[in-house]
């Protein structure tokens, strides 16, 4: 498969198929096809109120969808809960990180795995995360609201991969940090998907998103306008006038 | 010190501000103005100074004022107990619940009748310990059914409405509860069975009676317990976890429904528990047991921080004590007269003054702007 190439035939490990989703008489999505398969680094960009976060919000199963199906490794999981889809490897680094600020970075650690009992298991992922974050070992007792924007991120990180997922939902990873610090972001992403991670990413700053990503989408109002590999959506006329315009200013 | 009253820093103060900063000055001074006349009139109880405002002032003996203590650490302990309830649930939901008062009394009234029935078999004489465990441990049970079964009827189904309404639900639940336990068992007063010499007598240490060190041994070990439960099992981090964020928590694959029950358990275990000390020690019990005891165990969760388990113990303990002392060693210096039967307001004013100077409480942190409204 080369990159950028929709991969065919395998089950998608994560599929949307025609969803709808209101907030009460808000229809926040219209009609979304998204399908993610294993081994690749994915992204949805938009606007603000685009759908973003609702597509996240579906996915997982904190907003049912009015119509439509959300389909885990072929499985129909509109009726399950969050705590399903995180026991079958998918988990979520949310927006803005947040981190259990009044607990320490151990127990924020510690809850990524809730749902594991391989103790072994559980230690071996504990000093993976050490190695890929270093600081976050040094910070260990530390409450976790006493750390830098930086840091926490890397907590944020660490925790959703405690949970040994097979996909790895990013709700604006370069959302609230500073410049050097998103790049470093990105850099970490990219890391983590080399080592094997299937990655779905949700930005509003697609020049960054589409530099490390293999495909993409663009969510305009709910729906899906544009479905392309990500170098075609780079130079795709209609985003760079409509939106990366806006996001680059 | 003071961090949270007051202005804003830069912004002008208001008529309000100023009637608030005399009424802080106002507060302290009677204190002060009351413990230094009680000081002097220990030193020498001819004081002039509490002479001009109280003449018939005696002061206290040291037996005197250490049992005033020592029942105020007794008492204390049971508000701390009830406590734990409130501000747990606070914790987690967000809301006072006003029905926790009357978890404590079905406690209470669950110990009477359990335990007038094994008097009645001989066994509260025969066993005394033995039958105590066993009441404790029924009574714990009943409680916890109790605050279980009214989170999944009363506020389980709230979940999501504003904080208000299962805060007015609470009150009502409250007052079904009073009214069933008068239906289903009077208005009078019913009384505990004698207990042991023991439990009644004087011990040498102190000179304590043995129901209050079993009150505070009791409450110091359940304390003990639940602060490891919370702090260091996993079922400990996931209440901490759903207190702090339950969006989150769910997405760590948290069952938050199943967390919030147990918060609920805990806390009527807890009530239960402090159920049955209040019958060995004060030995009657009526269905308006839970009403006073509940509101000072809620006082006592704000005035330790609310949401802060070690909080509710030392506000419990805290107006335990001043409720305790505070009548005769503050306002009878000042001249108040009947000062005894001033325990309750004191305990309130009490309550006020921390809202007025610390309104975050003792341990209290700081509340985010979002929580204030």
């Amino acid at each position: 498969m080369s990159k950028g190439e929709t991969p065919t035939g395998a089950v998608p490990l994560l599929e949307m198929r025609s969803v709808n989703a209101h907030y009460g008489a808000v229809h926040a999505l219209r009609d979304v096809d998204l399908s993610i398969h294993a081994g690749e680094l994915v992204c949805l960009l938009g606007g603000n109120a685009s759908g973003k976060s609702t597509t996240l919000k579906t996915l997982l199963g904190m907003l049912k969808p009015s119509s439509g199906e959300v389909v885990l490794d072929g499985e129909v999981v509109n009726d399950k809960p969050t705590s399903y889809r995180v026991a079958r490897g998918v988990t979520m680094v949310p927006e803005n990180r947040r981190l259990f600020k009044r607990l320490s970075v151990r127990e924020n650690l510690d809850l990524g795995a809730y749902l594991r009992s391989d103790s072994a298991g559980i230690a071996e992922d504990l000093e993976r995360v050490f190695e890929l974050f270093p600081r976050v070992k040094e910070r260990l007792s530390q409450k976790a609201g006493t750390l830098s924007g930086g840091e926490q991120q890397m907590v944020a990180m660490g925790r959703a991969l405690m949970a040994r997922p097979r996909l790895l939902l990013m709700d604006e990873p370069s959302m609230g940090l500073a410049p050097a610090l998103v790049q470093q972001n990105f850099e970490l992403i990219e890391q983590i998907h080399a080592a094997g991670l299937t990655i779905f990413m949700v930005e509003q700053n697609a020049n960054m998103a589409l530099s490390i990503a293999d495909r993409g989408w663009v969510l305009q109002t709910g729906r899906v306008v544009l479905d392309d590999s990500a170098e075609n959506l780079m130079t795709h006329p209609e985003l760079r006038a409509s939106y990366l315009g806006q996001s680059d200013a | 010190m003071i961090r949270t009253a007051g202005p804003r820093r830069g912004a002008p103060r208001t008529g309000v501000d100023w009637f608030l900063t005399f009424l802080r000055v106002a507060a302290l001074t009677v204190i002060a103005v009351g413990l230094l006349a009680f000081i002097w009139q220990e030193i020498d109880a001819d004081n002039p100074f509490a002479r001009v405002v109280n003449p018939d002032a005696t002061g206290l003996s040291g037996e005197q004022f250490r049992g005033l203590v020592v029942s105020g650490v007794a008492q204390g302990c049971m508000y701390g107990l009830i406590a734990l309830g409130y501000s747990m649930v606070y914790g987690v939901l967000g809301f006072i619940n006003f029905a926790h008062g009357e978890v404590f009394m079905v406690g209470a009234m669950t110990g009477m009748i359990t335990s007038n029935k094994l008097a009645d078999a001989g066994w509260w004489e025969s066993n005394f310990i033995g039958s105590l465990l066993l009441i404790v441990i029924i009574s714990m049970i009943v409680c916890t059914l109790t605050a279980v079964i009214m989170e999944r009827v009363a506020y389980r189904p709230l979940r999501g409405a504003p904080r208000l309404i299962p805060l007015i639900t609470s009150i009502g639940v409250s007052f079904f509860i009073q009214n069933a336990a008068l239906v289903l068992l009077g208005p009078t007063a019913k009384a505990y069975p004698d207990v042991p010499d023991w439990v009644k007598d004087k011990h040498t240490f102190l000179q304590i009676e043995g129901a209050r060190i079993l009150v505070v041994v009791v409450s110091a070990v359940s304390m003990a317990v639940l602060w490891y439960l919370v702090e260091h099992t996993k079922g400990g981090k996931a209440m901490r976890a759903v207190a702090e964020d339950a969006e989150i928590a769910a997405l760590m694959g948290i069952n938050v429904n199943r967390t919030i029950v147990r918060v609920f358990a805990v806390g009527g275990a807890m009530a239960g528990l402090a159920g049955i000390l209040w019958g060995i020690l004060f030995r009657s019990v009526t269905h308006l047991t839970g009403f006073l005891p509940g509101i000072k165990a809620f006082s006592a969760a704000v005035v330790g921080g609310i949401g802060h388990l070690g909080g509710a113990m030392a506000g419990g303990v805290s107006i335990g004590v001043a409720e305790s002392v505070g009548p005769l060693v503050i306002l009878e210096p000042l001249g108040v007269s009947g000062v005894s039967q001033l325990r309750d307001a004191v305990a309130f004013a009490m309550l006020i003054g921390v809202l007025l100077i610390r309104p975050s409480g003792i341990f209290g942190e700081r509340l985010p702007a979002e929580d204030r409204t």
